[in-house]
């Protein structure tokens, strides 16, 4: 209970510093909003009177407290170009991140676990190298490459998916695909040398001098130890996950929050594209947060350990 | 047979450094339209056909990778630099200093990476240079928690107890007797970090966050063909390309230093 008091403060903690730094990154960037929503011609009593109702003319720190107030009430502003409160368009596209995400991470463990498994089990022959390569291809190849050609091939050339936009479950193959194949790689990777140590290790190699079969020594000994580490890695991709919805999401137009990310610094809508960062950011300090404290319930020596 | 497989990555850097340095030489058209060659397809008048608007593939393709790999070197190296000075001060001299930088680095790494970085080039406006100031800012962190690292392990070494035993200088010790021995596993580091810089900088042109027009980058020649993906696929396909053997060349690269310099990853 202590360790996940003291995770969740530090988790806190994290987040108040990437509030002031967003803040402040914001603040200080040139480029005047209130020129940005009036355009350069507006007259100089409009600019000052939309500085007033925006609350750009206070201090700074006045303006921080402001911001920081709001925060705490789960207040984000108004969006300057639609004028809609930032967390109402937020959670707009909530559900369509929420369902890329996710169809993301199912295929990511999809690929990654049986490629992983069958690299360590045939190590140094040619599968091995086979999927090994598959794996340097797929951290290799950007997501705006590859999703591009999957679209040439699947959409254009067989016509078997749509292009792009989010219309029902045909749409969502492409962009999980795209977003998950990476993270497969990576995965597999960890999951292939994690494998490996952990069955040079002398329990494996008694599991096997009792004739179990390679089956399951694999699966009952060696998996169970090896998939820990990848808990730990599966957070952190999950940043990667989000961070990369930005670009596949526009590849695809697929109306989530990478997108609408993408669409605030277009109209240089400052409240939104800080409102992005922050939620982007809250979601992949709880989910590592999550991981550890999960990681420490999983795995009794690190529980024994603290 | 092995042999051809551990130098190709050479061979293939090598051939980019070589068309970046001569580029002057080269004496390229990257923005020369030709309205009657309009996506021209690779193999007619030229080798890689023509895109949109008539220009050279070939050329764009060539003037381009100077600046993928401008912007990543450069990036490499200025994060390189601070990124190793703060960690190695950080884990030298400790305390409230090390705490500080500790809890800074973790702000850092709360973001994903390229999405601040994504953010930040947005509010400072495209261009080259904002490309390496927002990669630069996200980058110093995973050099400066290297080299970190490295230094708490070496720092109760008898060779560096006896220097400070000797009286010799903070400065003098880091400079003579730490650096030389962190120097391996930062260069490997470096080189991952290339590769996803060039992956990067890509990624924020498709954005069209970096270069502007008319000048060429990968990533710029990808979002604009990926417009006229039905009717020319090799305005996508031949800069994808360029970009994937840059980038595993280097990967391959750093995995035979890593394993020629021992690092453990």
């Amino acid at each position: 209970m202590q360790i996940v008091l003291i995770r969740f403060f530090s988790a806190l903690a994290v987040m108040l510093g990437v509030s002031i730094i967003v803040f402040f990154f914001i603040h200080f960037i040139p480029g005047d909003p209130v020129e940005v929503i009036l355009g350069e011609t507006a007259r100089s009593s409009d600019r000052e009177a939309l500085r007033e109702a925006l609350g750009l003319n206070q201090p700074l720190m006045t303006q921080w407290l402001n911001y920081m107030s709001g925060l705490l009430r789960g207040d984000l502003g108004l969006s300057l170009y639609s004028r809609q409160p930032v967390t109402e368009l937020i959670l707009q596209r909530l559900p369509a991140s929420a369902e890329l995400s996710i169809a993301a991470m199912f295929v990511g463990l999809l690929l990654s676990i049986p490629l992983g498994i069958w690299a360590a089990m045939h190590k140094g022959k040619i599968w091995d190298m086979a999927t090994s390569s598959f794996m340097l291809l797929g951290i290799a190849i950007p997501n705006f490459v590859f999703g591009p050609v999957l679209v040439l091939v699947f959409s254009l050339w067989l016509g078997w998916l749509p292009v792009s936009g989010r219309d029902g479950f045909l749409s969502l193959i492409l962009p999980a695909i795209t977003l998950g194949t990476v993270m497969a790689a990576i995965l597999a990777r960890m999951l292939r040398s994690s494998l490996l140590e952990v069955m040079s290790e002398d329990y494996i190699r008694s599991a096997h001098a009792r004739g179990l079969s390679p089956l399951r020594v694999m699966f009952r000994h060696a998996l169970r130890n090896a998939i820990l580490p990848m808990i730990t890695l599966l957070g952190l991709q999950l940043g990667g996950l989000l961070a990369g919805a930005v670009i596949t999401e526009t590849v695809f137009d697929w109306p989530g929050i990478g997108r609408l990310t993408v669409e605030a610094i277009q109209r240089r809508d400052y409240p939104l594209l800080q409102g992005c960062i922050l939620f982007i950011s809250a979601i992949y300090v709880s989910v590592n947060m999550l991981t550890d404290i999960l990681y420490q319930q999983i795995d009794p020596r690190i529980r024994c350990a603290v | 047979m092995t042999r051809i497989f551990y130098y190709l990555p050479v061979f293939i850097l090598f051939f980019w450094m070589l068309v970046v340095v001569f580029q002057p030489l080269l004496a390229l058209s990257p923005n020369d339209i030709d309205l009657d060659k309009v996506l021209g397809t690779p193999g007619g008048s030229s080798w890689f056909g023509e895109d949109d608007l008539g220009r050279s593939v070939a050329d764009r393709l060539l003037s381009g990778a100077q600046v993928s790999l401008f912007v990543a070197l450069t990036v490499m190296s200025l994060t390189l630099v601070i990124g190793t000075c703060i960690g190695v001060c950080s884990a030298w001299f400790g305390g409230w200093v090390d705490q500080l930088v500790m809890r800074i680095t973790d702000i850092f790494l709360a973001f994903p990476g390229i999405l601040l970085a994504i953010a930040l080039a947005g509010l400072l406006g495209p261009g080259i240079g904002n490309v390496v100031l927002a990669l630069s800012v996200v980058g110093w962190v995973g050099f400066a928690r290297l080299a970190r690292g490295q230094v708490l392990l070496l720092k109760t070494r008898d060779h560096i107890v006896a220097a400070r035993s000797l009286g010799t200088s903070s400065y003098k010790i880091i400079i003579w007797h730490l650096l030389p021995l962190i120097v391996a596993p930062l260069i490997v580091e470096a080189t991952f970090t290339v590769a996803g810089l060039i992956i990067a900088e890509a990624g924020l042109s498709f954005l069209g966050l970096g270069v502007q027009a008319p000048s060429a980058s990968w990533g710029s020649m990808i979002r604009d063909g990926s417009r006229y993906l039905l009717v020319a696929p090799h305005l996508v396909i031949i800069p994808a390309i360029a970009l994937f053997s840059v980038v595993m060349a280097i990967n391959l690269m750093g995995d035979q230093l890593r394993d020629r310099l021992d690092v453990r990853s």
